[in-house]
């Protein structure tokens, strides 16, 4: 590289690069250390443990917390599922339906909800649920979660598809295959890690929901993230640290294989 | 209507339209059955067009396609028992040669053991057997090509269509690849369209030629027809190198035109069906067609001065600045070159040309 234009020739680089670095995560590896105190107080270290791991699977807690899980997984499942066939019908529709005319504004259509603030997206879904009566509870939030998961489905997906050259579908047809199986047996299989790269960047945006679906919810019903909230707001306990760090690890393992297959080439 | 058994493809005043450029005008052709056809052109002049409407990923905005007398130009390419060598092979990536040239058998409805069997023999016949289980990425380009021209034939087509299958080769590789689909038409007795912009590759391998330019059909004949009659200017120039002199009818008679070239010189050749008196014509020579001497031996010479001698190999190229200020291009061949001497450059010389060398072009 020109050495004078590279950014660690800059004096105070090094310095801005850790304060960032330590704005970024050092509230994370505070709560993931802090998970494993042995202490009842937040704040108090008191040595080495697990108490609080356990605590959330066999504690005061752990039923409700169960519940919610078992909610948050299933809906982040189901949704992630839905999100991820609508937005390759989508994909395979825009990048391959030809040139029409609102091509580029349905592209923008079906991305701008990342745009759009998420407490306007929640109020418009309950808006919406409430004018046509809708009773609230895990139909609601499985719908919502199903709807806003799309763009994040799709940009991967699209991503993969827009690097497939038609060429192939063209062989496949000129070699005897109908249109359906040349999708199924050529254009799927080479959309496939956009399209698994897809499905988990939507499961995951799902499990982390909180706004969208503190509004959608029904009374008594809990996803983790609405669960830890209740929990943090009768006092901040270590087992909602031991809880976070498991759903850290969680995504990060979640959007790192994300990352790993968007970049797979089968073709090796 | 010829006869149906004799005739591959039939095109039929096809047009091609994209909004209003007009890609093709009008096409006309017949390509017979076993026959090595060529359509040669620059590029853009619409050859992969052409292709793609006989393949059928196209429709044609005017004419009919008629494949063994069968109407096809409505038919999806599915429905059309054409086979494509792609221009970019269009390997399918995630599967292995063998599924590659096994896939259109599979979709013609062959169990998969059939299908895996005659894949094998076809992979055989291009020498790639050991490569079955390779993806078609961890193959050089020649490979690649000769995977596509497997998987291309594997089905057993009426017609392959070929779209310049070995443009992405080295000249070496191009020349025995060349000798390879030429012996592998002959084998297969399948019709061949092959889609080429150079001409020496279209001279080598085809029983016909049709040269295009510009979307529409030049001049349709033997490689030999157009290398030594072409109808017009642009196939003279596109095909081989040529000498072209600008000239004047002077006469007409007996089918033979009398062409002056200057006040001294005047050529007579057969005459191009629209030519009339007093039109301004050329003549195309070609430069192996024309022998240079060091004396005046006929009226037929033209006097110049030796510009340069060029070395290529088998032959040895001498531009000659004629009198009237324009260049000519003579071709002698190295082993002439007891007989007809080498002139070096700055030395007065001759042009003489053979009888029947110059040929009148339309247009
Ligand atoms: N889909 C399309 N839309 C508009 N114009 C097109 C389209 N496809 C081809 N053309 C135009 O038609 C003309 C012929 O294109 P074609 O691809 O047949 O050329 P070609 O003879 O195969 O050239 P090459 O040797 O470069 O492959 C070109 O001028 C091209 O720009
Ligand atoms: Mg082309």
């Amino acid at each position: 590289m020109n050495p004078t234009t590279d950014v660690k020739t800059y004096s105070g680089f090094r310095l801005a690069t850790i304060f960032c670095m330590v704005i970024l995560y050092a509230p994370l590896i505070v709560v993931t250390i802090y998970s494993f105190n042995a202490s009842n107080s937040i704040t108090v270290w008191k040595g080495l443990s697990f108490r609080w791991y356990v605590d959330v699977f066999i504690g005061p807690e752990s039923t409700k917390f169960k519940q919610a899980a078992f909610n948050s997984f299933s809906i982040a499942f189901i949704a992630g599922t839905l999100a991820t066939c609508i937005a390759t019908a989508a994909a395979t529709a825009i990048v391959r339906g030809g040139q029409y005319r609102l091509r580029t504004p349905s592209l923008g259509l079906i991305t701008l909800p990342i745009m759009v603030p998420e407490i306007v997206l929640a109020v418009a879904t309950l808006i919406f649920f409430n004018s046509i009566g809708f009773t609230r509870g895990y139909l609601t939030i499985l719908i919502a979660h199903t709807a806003f998961c799309i763009p994040f489905a799709y940009l991967p997906i699209q991503a993969r598809m827009q690097g497939i050259e038609d060429s192939f579908e063209h062989a496949a047809m000129d070699l005897y295959a109908t249109r359906s199986q040349a999708f199924r047996r050529i254009l799927l299989p080479l959309m496939l890690p956009g399209i698994i790269s897809g499905f988990l960047l939507a499961f995951i945006v799902s499990l982390d929901d909180f706004i969208i679906t503190n509004f959608v919810k029904g009374a008594g019903i809990e996803t983790l993230p609405t669960a830890i909230f209740g929990s943090v707001k009768q006092g901040l306990k270590p087992n909602i640290m031991a809880i976070s760090t498991m759903l850290l690890c969680l995504s990060i393992v979640m959007v790192t294989i994300s990352y790993f297959i968007s970049k797979w080439d089968k073709t090796k | 209507m010829k006869d149906k058994t004799d005739i591959a493809v039939e095109i039929q005043a096809a047009v091609k339209r994209y909004g209003n450029f007009t890609a093709l005008h009008r096409i006309s052709l017949s390509i017979r059955d076993n026959e090595f056809f060529t359509l040669l052109g620059p590029s853009g002049c619409g050859k992969t067009t052409l292709l793609r409407l006989i393949a059928g990923f196209e429709d044609v905005s005017e004419g009919q396609i008629y494949l063994f007398g069968d109407e096809i130009d409505t038919l999806p390419p599915h429905k059309r028992s054409v086979n494509t060598v792609f221009q970019n092979y269009a390997l399918f990536p995630h599967m292995s040669v063998l599924q590659n040239v096994a896939f259109g058998l599979e979709m013609q409805g062959k169990s998969l053991s059939k299908a895996r069997k005659r894949a094998g023999e076809m992979l055989e016949l291009v020498q790639l057997s050991q490569y079955a289980n390779r993806k078609p990425a961890q193959m050089s380009g020649g490979q690649q090509q000769r995977v596509a021209l497997a998987r291309a034939l594997a089905p057993q087509p009426k017609v392959l269509l070929l779209d310049e299958p070995l443009s992405a080769l080295d000249l070496k590789l191009r020349k025995a690849m060349q000798l390879e689909l030429k012996h592998i038409q002959r084998e297969t007795g399948i019709t061949f369209i092959f889609v080429t912009h150079d001409q020496e590759e279209a001279l080598t391998m085809s029983d016909r030629i049709a040269v295009m330019s510009n979307g529409a059909l030049q001049q349709l004949g033997a490689p030999r027809d157009i290398y030594e009659q072409p109808h017009n200017m642009f196939v003279a120039d596109f095909i081989g190198d040529t000498n072209l002199l600008e000239v004047t009818v002077e006469a007409i008679s007996d089918g033979d035109a009398k062409c002056r070239i200057d006040d001294s010189h005047a050529l007579i050749c057969p005459a191009v069906e629209t030519v009339v008196v007093g039109a301004r014509l050329h003549l195309s020579i070609r430069p192996e067609r024309m022998i240079l001497t060091e004396e005046a031996n006929a009226n037929q010479s033209f006097k110049g001065t030796v510009v340069e001698n060029i070395f290529i190999g088998t032959d040895i190229t001498t531009i000659v600045k004629l009198e009237t200020g324009s260049q000519i291009t003579v071709r002698t061949s190295n082993s002439d070159r007891g007989s007809k001497r080498i002139i070096d450059v700055g030395h007065d010389a001759f042009v003489n040309m053979e009888v029947g060398a110059a040929r009148l072009l339309a247009d």
